[in-house]
């Protein structure tokens, strides 16, 4: 299936300190930066007051940048050393061309390429120019990343409480003590943190219907090097995983730029509600056998990922017979599985694994704290397997994307704090829901129809009837539009490798209620234009 | 950990996943297993095995609690919505630029401001380990090779070699001249390689040296940096232990010697570092890389998504290493403490009747133990080792882990530890090389 260009990296967050756009990577003069400052965007919204306190330090901000990228241009000597010189040349080094450039590896190259595709062009645009309702109400609204900004003020209201207890202090008072934080720990977490904290939320998180077993739980940091790992523990490079699409194009990045590890897509299709046959994995499988593509294992995600939908008990068993037959592993992305919000019960490969005669070493789950927690800038990710070998692997990689004994420490403190994680989880359950309707029933008042999602942060919606052309050119041309008239950046359904056109992946969980009329009075615009 | 079923009976695993290039059943890991099992402590367990084989620098911890003890806002989460939001969020791989900037100002700071680092040439990843795998990634394909000076640091083979499929053939370097690199060293390996018909695509130095204890002097370094331009390949440049030098002065980076030829032809150097040894925080995991090749730094900074350094480690960090007053006092306490540590053990060796590697810098000694071998082989030496490590019961490191082509030597710890368990030790080799002379 062609594709419009790479598919773009989980790109950084709307709310990042400040961006700048990269010299590019061939020689010739500095690019302009374009800071952006925080504060005025990131400050809540539906706070008053902050233009005046926002806005007059972003026109000092530019002004300022303006007068840098002067001064900033390479003097025709190279400077002497010395401290006079200090604050003005701390530039690149491109001063004179190299004689010769030592050469990237194939793998570089391929990454540096991939940042001129369209869509990477169109996360930028989100970069220079995001939304926010009172500093920038004309900006680009980013609604192509998974954050759940919902409810953040349920963390932070914890954190300001408890704070005391966290971090570098000692639970149990008493002076400062630093060894138990600053030095070398376990890689792959502690054992107090995967028993106390991790084990007993992700007990929480399934409601009860698992008990988590610590001894099984490799962490890291983030689910994309979770996911890596397994990668790297499961296949060879060159060998395959199937992928039920449309999937997360994350995975594009996730396991093919270093693990090598080809991603065969498995249409799903709408008239089955994007629902994983196991007809299409045998189809998808003999392919691959005819091509001499050696399949080891079958990665899905449950809540789907852009999709939303949940997996049946029965899907889940026939997804591990299948991989059983075919002697292959199967790897179920659950980062999602604290965020239902539907009346749908939510099944855990974790649970479905405790029954009779199920193979529980071939299949590896993994979670993560960022989607349950609205914490992505923490960094814990979960590799969850029944799989000695497995983890002892993966445990050992865990040494390349280990996470940090403070946030372990400050973790610990949360997460057995069980009743605010009960009434966390449930507040959160309920916002998502509130949020989700919302979103569902104004699209439809526009004539867009969403697939039913009962876990995720994403709506999945058909646009195919205001497409020019039934194709991936008429998706591209509305996604483009979309992002350049309407000022809306989702994910197209081709980015996610579906096999239809017309569906877009838009996130609900960064916008706020006040947001949405706006979105759609936007999306009306171009609508009605098409 | 072994594993107790046969590793594909269930679904075959990778190669990867199943070969030993991890290198954990190496001695220098097994020491660790045997100090794990049996560890010393003074009140507890007198006679267990002493952790000499860890490079960690526990001697100026005091400092950093009393910081955090005056600026308490550093260890909080900030106050109000808004500065929580930032961190929460906050998953670009660019890393906070307030972090990045006053990680610049203390690498400048370590080396006297005789360097400059520009924060946006800095991409942030957990740990060192994680910097010099994804460099590796980066410089090279798989089926190249690394040459990297002997002897090294153990987990190189690892960390450069595992996921990375790449290779590392050892420049020998052996004790007529201090074990320093010189250009034949280099061309020796690089022949070797080419016989081989493995491609070159860099030169991996760790300066100070780990586990020399030294620093690499100038006229090496511009030898080592032209040897790379000749041969066009790429140099990275390990100064994790930059800030654990004993005279500041003592130490040329690789950035002066980019600095002082004008940048030119240096699109081809690399320099890493990481908090885990000069500030004594590896348990923060936060390493960086900091290159002076656009295309490198961009490539580096996505790939970094692999490896993020937590938004409030970088937070809380960044105001500490910003107070250009602390980390000065810091650095000048914390070389002055290792320097005297080092004279501690290197007189206690010298009273044993052991010599060491002349030593500058770092957190271990370099000692020869040649003269005590009963065969001057690698498995005379291991013998040894594994004496010291079950009768003596101290853990350290034979030189043979470390690549180093001469048997014999071995790396020794001193950091990790107080006072009183050193002098334990150096007490404990003293009477093992009494009753070993007797007999």
């Amino acid at each position: 299936m062609t594709r419009h260009g790479e598919p773009p990296s989980e790109q950084p967050s709307a709310t990042a300190e400040e961006q700048a756009l990269i010299p590019g990577s061939g020689g010739g003069g500095a690019a302009m930066r374009l800071i952006v400052p925080l504060q005025g965007i990131v400050q809540g919204h539906g706070g008053g007051g902050l233009v005046l306190g926002s806005l007059l330090p972003c026109v000092l901000f530019y002004a300022f940048q303006m007068f840098l990228k002067r001064s900033r241009s390479p003097p025709l000597n190279p400077p002497a050393d010395g401290p006079e010189n200090r604050g003005v040349v701390r530039s690149s080094s491109r001063r004179r061309l190299p004689a010769r450039d030592a050469a990237v590896s194939a793998r570089a190259a391929l990454i540096a390429k991939s940042g001129d595709s369209a869509y990477a062009v169109g996360e930028k645009r989100c970069l220079e120019d995001p939304y926010h309702p009172f500093d920038n109400p004309d900006g680009v609204m980013q609604l192509g990343l998974a954050e759940n900004r919902l409810s953040l003020d349920l963390i932070d209201d914890w954190l300001s409480k408890n704070w005391k207890d966290t971090m570098l202090h000692q639970r149990q008072g008493g002076a400062l003590n630093i060894k138990g934080l600053a030095t070398y720990q376990p890689f792959d977490g502690s054992l107090e943190f995967k028993t106390q904290a991790i084990a007993g939320l992700m007990g929480q998180v399934m409601q009860g219907s698992v008990s988590f077993d610590p001894s099984c739980i490799v962490l890291t940091s983030g689910a994309t090097p979770a996911i890596e790992i397994l990668s790297f523990c499961l296949a060879d490079t060159g060998n395959a995983f199937l992928v039920p699409s449309p999937y997360h194009p994350g995975y594009d990045r996730n396991i093919r730029w270093r693990a090598g590890i080809e991603l065969i897509p498995v249409p799903c299709r709408s008239t089955d509600n994007f629902n994983i046959s196991v007809a299409s994995l045998e189809r998808a499988y003999t392919q691959a056998k005819n091509r001499s593509v050696k399949v080891c294992g079958i990665l899905f995600s449950n809540p789907s990922n852009p999709v939303g939908n949940l997996l049946r008990t029965e899907t889940l068993l026939d997804i591990i017979d299948f991989a059983t037959e075919k002697n292959i592993h199967v790897i179920a992305d659950e980062t999602f599985a604290g965020s239902i919000h539907g009346n749908e019960e939510f099944v855990s490969m974790a649970e479905v694994l405790n029954t009779d005669g199920v193979d529980r070493t071939r299949v590896h789950i993994v979670y993560s704290l960022s989607k349950v927690f609205s914490i992505p800038g923490f960094r814990v990710g979960i590799v969850y397997s029944f799989n000695e070998c497995v983890l002892a692997a993966a445990s050992r990689l865990s040494r390349f994307s280990s996470i940090s004994a403070p946030i372990q420490h400050l973790l610990i403190s949360m997460l057995t704090d069980v009743k605010f994680i009960a009434d966390y989880l449930k507040m959160n359950r309920e916002r998502l829901r509130i949020m989700y309707a919302l979103l569902v029933s104004s699209l439809m008042e526009l004539g867009v129809q969403c697939v039913k999602s009962t876990g995720g942060f994403y709506c999945w919606m058909d646009m195919s009837k205001f497409m020019k052309s039934y194709s991936e050119k008429g998706e591209f041309e509305l996604w483009k539009v979309m992002l350049d008239s309407a000022k809306i950046h989702i994910t197209s359904g081709t980015t996610c490798h579906c096999i239809e056109p017309g569906w877009f992946r838009l996130c609900f969980t960064t916008l706020t209620r006040n947001d949405v009329p706006l979105l759609m009075e936007r999306l009306k615009g171009v609508i009605h234009r098409q | 950990m072994q594993c107790a079923t046969n590793p594909n009976s269930n679904g075959k695993l990778s190669d990867l996943a199943t070969s030993n290039t991890h290198g954990e059943d190496s001695p220098y890991f097994a020491g660790w297993k045997a100090y794990d099992e049996d560890p010393y402590d003074a009140a507890t367990n007198p006679s267990g095995v002493i952790q000499m084989g860890l490079a960690e620098n526990q001697v100026s911890f005091d400092l950093l609690e009393r910081y955090l003890e005056q600026h308490p806002e550093a260890t909080g989460w900030g106050c109000g919505i808004s500065s929580f939001r930032e961190n929460a969020l906050f998953q670009d791989y660019h890393g906070l630029r307030t972090f990045r900037q006053a990680m610049a100002t203390f690498m400048e700071k370590i080396r006297g401001e005789r360097a400059q680092f520009d924060p946006e040439r800095i991409v942030l990843t957990a740990g060192a380990t994680a910097a010099n795998e994804l460099l590796t990634f980066i410089l090279a394909n798989p089926g190249d090779c690394l040459l990297i000076p002997t002897p090294y640091y153990p987990g190189f083979d690892r960390d450069l070699r595992w996921r990375t499929g790449v290779n590392i053939i050892p420049v020998h370097c052996d004790s007529s001249n201090g074990f320093e690199i010189t250009p034949q060293n280099l061309e020796a390996a690089f022949a070797e390689a080419e016989a081989k018909e493995f491609r070159v695509r860099g030169v991996v130095i760790t300066n100070p040296s780990n586990p020399l204890g030294t620093t690499i002097r100038r006229p090496a370094l511009e030898d080592i940096l032209d040897f790379a331009a000749r041969k066009n390949i790429h140099l990275i440049s390990d100064e994790i232990y930059s800030g654990s030098v004993f005279s500041s002065d003592e130490f040329v980076s690789m950035a002066e010697i980019v600095q002082a030829r004008g940048y030119k032809d240096c699109e081809r150097v690399h320099i890493v570092y990481s908090l885990s040894k000069d500030l004594g925080l590896p348990g923060f995991r936060v390493g960086t890389i900091y290159s002076y090749n656009d295309r490198v730094v961009t490539t580096a900074r996505k790939m970094s998504s692999f490896t993020l350094v937590s938004s409030q480690t970088q937070k809380m960090l960044a105001s500490m290493l910003s107070d250009r007053e602390f980390i000065g006092n810091y650095l000048e306490t914390n070389r002055k403490r290792l320097k005297e540590r080092h004279e501690y053990i290197v007189e206690g060796l010298k009273n044993a009747g052991i010599e060491c590697l002349q030593g500058n810098a770092g957190l271990f000694c370099w000692m020869n133990l040649a003269p005590m071998l009963n065969e001057s082989t690698r498995e005379g030496e291991l013998r040894l080792w594994k004496l010291i490590l079950h009768e003596v019961k101290l853990n350290i490191s034979p030189g043979s882990s470390c690549h180093c082509s001469e048997v014999g030597w071995f790396r020794v710890c001193f950091a990790n530890m107080n006072q009183q368990t050193l002098e334990v030790a150096l007490r404990r080799l003293g009477n093992f090389m009494v009753n070993r002379r007797r007999s």
